[in-house]
């Protein structure tokens, strides 16, 4: 093969002196070669986005700065070029896409004008030959109707469509290197393996180098042609996907594999204890009405009937805007529903005021999905998890030491109340979370994407966790999730929503391993790294 | 997925020490900014409240040998022990011979009264109803449309309608500033408690069975604390200036009353003649209306983190 196109040596960028260790990304060397899709892998922090950005020189000045090493474009170092020439480099030999599709295009500038803004900076083409030009290219990223989306602005379009712009917008010029940022983790699964698809066929037909960044090894195994595992800045192995996946070498990739979690629901046994929680044609309607007047309603979830036993696990999947997290927040009466009925126990809560929910606030618990948002910032963790049941009457010495035994359950020092959740990373604050909802001996508790945010090793931990306390306090626990590999682990039965309707819902072993319903087979399709075999540590 | 009996993670059981932040004591006594408004307000706090020890005369003894003197003109006045005695005019006297040096002075005192009262009752209220219109639905439209409604009149013509309802004084003044600053915070208030209500903690703070008061306090307000520091001094200082807005245009306060406003209005009739009248009064009202922006200016940009941002 000839040259690459992106040789990466010995780079080294140095972290501000207040951080927790020296460098963000120490000694790092690899290379991208073209039409080859390149892989970077790791949990957050571990440098990747730091890499991809010096490469396309966009470090934040002042903050991080590349103390060594080369990184060879084409044979030039772009670590050496000049402001002027790393602008004329960008867009044409090398370009990037980034994570969040709406903030990435600029809200007030149509998508058309946004591609051809590229061509007008690095080209001298004639309005029409560019028109033309950003027409061939939507059609070629697979946008319907190019001559409507060239006039449409970003918030008119679907999450996939806007990556699709953004794709577009990267290659138009045809850049020999295309940077993919986390490009696919703020989309639904679904869109996700379109996305993946798109980028694949785009560097197979105009034999574009690819540099991926990821943290998702379902996503590697799909598109990956080498892997690059990074673990705090440094690279830890490097090798064809089959290699990395297969027959990881260090210890680190190991985990990282052994920590993703299968699509093979494990065998779970049956449970006949009484129904915690039952809901009949629970229905939530969002009326846009203003002042003046009523205007269109959203139908965000309707007539969901679901039903959890003590100790039993529930499953809601689905993507973004399917209505699952409206089912949690209506029974944690987050929001009032608009008809159906909430069964707890003996008592219906869907129509309670208030007052008259005290007791449900008691039994039923959310935790949610942002760790770095659910606990009040200006509050030591210990006034948090005693909050509870300080407002039911407990005193407050008797709260501080349950709060210290919880703490330890969940697996922290019970010493570690006096501090702030500033001083947590998020995987703790989440166990915090949990510890909170725990103090109020919950029956039901809900857990509303609560490993969504986290690392996967991190999020094995919770998981586990969750299902610890699960069996310990014998809790109905409703999960909500868009992950399917993370629903197959923990539920004992899934149900899938899809625009506010209940399509399918079964034990988790069998909805797995015969889907009914269109929708659910398209999701199982779309599960990335669904047909690879990762090598695994056998079970302990 | 490997099997972990235990719960407890391997590694990191306590939260890592993070070096502390900067406290905003420490970023506050760095900034320039806050350094110089603070100061000055400082001093003209301290001269109102010092007035009666260093000024040379009362603030509305008048004396007719002595009318309308120029700055460093002296005069000679008979005390009340019958001795007479030397008084050198620093800033001149008015048509009255008032020593214009001594009533500036006592003018510092009612602007930064007017000032402070004025910024601290309109955050009160202002918050109370904010807070209202923000956490309670049913009760937004309605208080904001009556706010609108407030922020539709220009604040100067309110403030004279206020005044011609009651008899002029000190307390009507306050009123009648107060009323057309409320709305400003009530809006900044608002949209501050619609966002923090949505916060995860906030929710999870009701699912715990937080009553409504406590969750305010707790977890509600304490964010909007920065952000009416900030606007609490630019209402003081626009309520210096409304305030002597009023007393110029004499329906303020009483023009017996020393505050700048009323020296600057009772000077005007000769003031090509003898502008120290206006001059003297005017810097004055100048610097602290000046001090007090610079001081919100520094205040807002380290509490505020939008701004640190944009540094």
């Amino acid at each position: 093969m000839s040259e690459p196109i992106l040789q990466i040596s010995n780079l080294s960028v140095d972290l501000p002196r207040n951080g927790d260790r020296s460098h963000a990304v120490e000694k790092v060397s690899f290379s991208v070669n073209a039409g080859e899709i390149v892989c970077v892998v790791g949990e957050s922090g571990s440098g990747k986005s730091v890499t991809a950005h010096s490469v396309m020189g966009l470090l934040p000045k002042g903050q991080l700065t590349p103390t060594g090493g080369e990184i060879l474009l084409e044979g030039e170092n772009v670590l050496n070029a000049s402001p002027g020439r790393l602008r004329a480099l960008r867009g044409t030999r090398m370009s990037m896409i980034f994570q969040e599709p709406m903030t990435a295009l600029n809200p007030v500038l149509t998508c058309g004008e946004q591609i051809d803004e590229v061509l007008q900076i690095h080209t001298d083409l004639a309005l029409a030959v560019r028109k033309e030009k950003v027409l061939a290219i939507m059609e070629a990223v697979h946008l319907p109707d190019p001559a409507r989306i060239y006039g449409a602005y970003p918030h008119q379009l679907s999450g996939g469509q806007r990556q699709r712009v953004m794709i577009a917008q990267a290659l138009v010029l045809d850049p020999v290197l295309l940077i993919a940022d986390e490009p696919t983790t703020a989309l639904d699964v679904t869109t996700q393996a379109q996305i993946l698809r798109l980028i694949s066929e785009m560097q197979e037909r105009r034999g574009t180098g690819v540099l991926f960044i990821t943290h998702d090894f379902g996503v590697v195994a799909d598109i990956a042609d080498r892997v690059v595992v990074m673990e705090k800045g440094q690279v830890v192995e490097m090798g064809t996907t089959e290699a990395v996946l297969k027959r990881p070498q260090h210890s680190y990739t190991r985990m990282l594999i052994d920590a993703v979690p299968t699509l093979d629901p494990p065998s779970r046994e049956e449970n006949a204890a009484p129904i915690m929680l039952e809901t009949a044609k629970l229905s939530k309607i969002y009326g846009t009405g203003g002042f003046f007047r009523k205007t269109g309603e959203v139908r965000a979830a309707s007539e969901v009937d679901l039903k959890v036993r003590g100790g039993e696990t529930l499953g809601i999947v689905g993507e973004s805007g399917s209505g699952k997290s409206t089912v949690a927040r209506c029974i944690a009466r987050l929001v009032d529903p608009t008809s159906g009925s909430i069964r707890v126990g003996d008592l219906d809560v869907a129509t309670m005021s208030e007052r008259e929910l005290r007791p449900h606030r008691r039994r039923c618990q959310i935790v949610f999905q942002d760790p770095y948002r659910s606990l009040n910032p200006r509050r030591s963790v210990g006034a948090s998890i005693i909050e509870g049941p300080v407002n039911f009457g407990t005193p407050h010495k008797e709260a501080y030491a349950m709060a210290r035994e919880l703490m330890s359950l969940v697996g922290l020092s019970p010493d570690a109340l006096d501090r702030y959740p500033h001083q947590f990373s998020g995987g703790q604050r989440q166990r915090i979370c949990i510890a909170r909802a725990l103090a109020m001996r919950p029956e039901i508790l809900i857990a509303d994407e609560a490993v969504s945010a986290l690392d996967v090793s991190v999020q094995t931990q919770v998981l586990e966790l969750l299902e610890d306390v699960r069996r310990k306090f014998n809790l109905a626990l409703l999960f909500i999730t868009h992950d399917l590999r993370v629903a197959a682990q923990i539920c004992d039965r899934i149900m899938v929503m899809k625009s506010g309707l209940v399509v399918e819902q079964g034990r988790t072993a069998e909805l797995f391993a015969a889907p009914q319903h269109p929708y659910t087979k398209a999701l199982f399709e779309a599960a990335p790294g669904r047909t690879f075999e990762f090598a695994r540590t056998p079970s302990m | 997925m490997t099997a972990r009996t235990s719960i407890a993670p391997p590694a990191e059981i306590v939260g890592a020490p993070v070096a502390s932040r900067p406290t905003v004591w420490r970023k506050l006594r760095k900034n320039p900014s806050v350094l110089l408004g603070a100061t000055i307000v400082l001093i003209m706090l301290f001269i109102g409240l010092i007035a009666p020890v260093i000024a040379p005369t009362d603030p509305t003894a008048i004396n007719p040998a002595a009318r309308n003197l120029l700055p460093l003109a002296e005069s000679s006045a008979r005390l009340e022990d019958g001795t007479r005695a030397t008084i050198v005019h620093l800033m001149g006297t008015d048509s009255l011979g008032r020593d214009v040096y001594t009533r500036v002075l006592y003018g510092a005192r009612v602007s930064i009264l007017v000032g402070i009262t004025v910024a601290l009752v309109s955050v009160a209220i202002g918050t109370i109803i904010g807070t209202a219109a923000g956490y309670f639905r049913w009760l937004d439209s309605l208080i904001m449309r009556i706010m609108d409604g407030l922020m539709a009149i220009p604040a100067i013509l309110l403030a004279i309608a206020l005044v011609s309802l009651s008899s002029a004084g000190i307390t009507t003044v306050i009123i009648a500033i107060t009323v057309p600053e409320v709305p400003r915070i009530v809006r900044l208030v608002r949209s501050i408690v619609l966002s923090v209500r949505e916060e995860p903690y906030v929710e999870a703070a009701i699912t715990v069975g937080t009553p409504v008061l406590p969750l305010l306090i707790r977890h509600v307000l304490p964010n909007t604390i920065a952000p009416l520091i900030v606007q609490g001094t630019f209402v003081c200082a626009s309520a210096i200036l409304v305030e002597a807005i009023l007393s110029f245009l004499g329906i303020g306060i009483p023009p017996e009353t020393p505050t700048w406003g009323n020296i600057m209005a009772e000077g005007r009739q000769l003031f090509r003649l003898f502008p120290h009248n206006i001059l003297f009064p005017g810097i004055f009202l100048a610097v602290t209306v000046l001090a007090v922006n610079i001081l919100g200016d520094g205040l807002r940009d380290t509490l505020d983190p939008k701004m640190e941002k944009r540094a």
